[in-house]
């Protein structure tokens, strides 16, 4: 997966790796997405991917611990790049914790569906990871075409 | 206290936006914010004393007010169904918008877990 060079807008948040935050960081990720004018659904499958890569940093990333969560959000023509990335704890098997109703924390009833969700709603996903040096995703958008658009 | 419904609430905490309460053995637990880990956490605890406490036999999750929901809301509701079917309970939601209601589908969760139109048509059904 190619990221975006010559981008046309761009927005960089760090937050706490809090709960409260989950919410906080999708209502960015759909505001900054709602200048290319998507539909509903488009919209909503912005904000579950974010939601799902930011708990998983939450979760997974810093499980004992508080740490910073950054997300990065690119725009060029209708397509949309967005980065969830922490410094926490890394992914072992990158695959296996891709594979759906896999999950390393039934106890905590995670769903295993995380991966799943943000492979469906978006049209990329790529994940960059090692044990003790953070996780780090991709995911990609591209909007129809809006016709009320620019 | 809202007493309209027939239902006598719990003191709703503020930050969590649900509320639950046990009618004829049924624990309906109405939420009105976003289902998300975050408050999933509040929901599952404030469930699970309940169903420790009371008498319940089914659990019903209305979502009526709830815009968004994410793979933790499958945990939820799947945590709960674990804990009443045992007993020959059953789970079921109702009042569901078309966001939540695509994440349930791609899910699988109907399979296991009844959908109804309204509240009223739920406890209908479940009693």
């Amino acid at each position: 997966m190619e990221l975006l060079d010559n981008y046309e807008n761009e927005a960089e948040l760090v937050f706490d790796s809090v709960s409260r935050n989950e919410g906080f960081a999708r209502m960015v990720a759909a505001v900054f997405t709602a200048q290319l004018n998507p539909t509903i659904e488009e919209l909503n499958d912005v904000k579950t991917a974010v939601s799902e890569a930011v708990t998983n940093c939450i979760i997974h990333g810093y499980p004992n611990i508080k740490g910073k969560i950054k997300m990065t959000l690119r725009l060029k023509k209708r397509q949309l790049e967005v980065t969830i990335e922490d410094e926490g704890v890394g992914i072992v098997d990158i695959e296996k914790a891709m594979e759906p109703l896999y999950t390393t924390r039934p106890d905590m009833e995670r769903s295993g569906m995380g991966f799943a969700f943000m492979e469906a709603f978006m049209n990329d996903l790529k994940v960059e990871s090692e044990p003790g040096h953070g996780t780090k995703v991709f995911l990609r958008k591209i909007f129809s075409d809006n016709p009320d658009s620019e | 206290m809202g007493t309209e419904t027939g239902f006598t609430w719990l003191k709703e905490k503020e930050e969590a936006g649900a509320q639950l309460c046990v009618r004829s053995g049924i624990l309906v637990i109405q939420m009105h914010t976003d289902l998300d880990h975050h408050n999933a956490l509040w929901i599952r605890e404030q469930a699970d004393k309940m169903i420790e406490r009371q008498n319940v036999k089914h659990i019903l999750f209305d979502f009526t007010g709830v815009e968004f929901m994410d793979s933790s809301g499958i945990g939820v509701i799947m945590g709960r169904y674990k804990k009443v079917i045992f007993t020959g309970g059953k789970a079921a939601v109702c009042n569901v918008g078309s966001a939540v209601d695509r994440i349930m589908r791609m899910s699988g969760l109907y399979k296991i877990i009844e959908k109804y139109d309204n509240l009223e048509e739920a406890l209908k059904g479940l009693c």
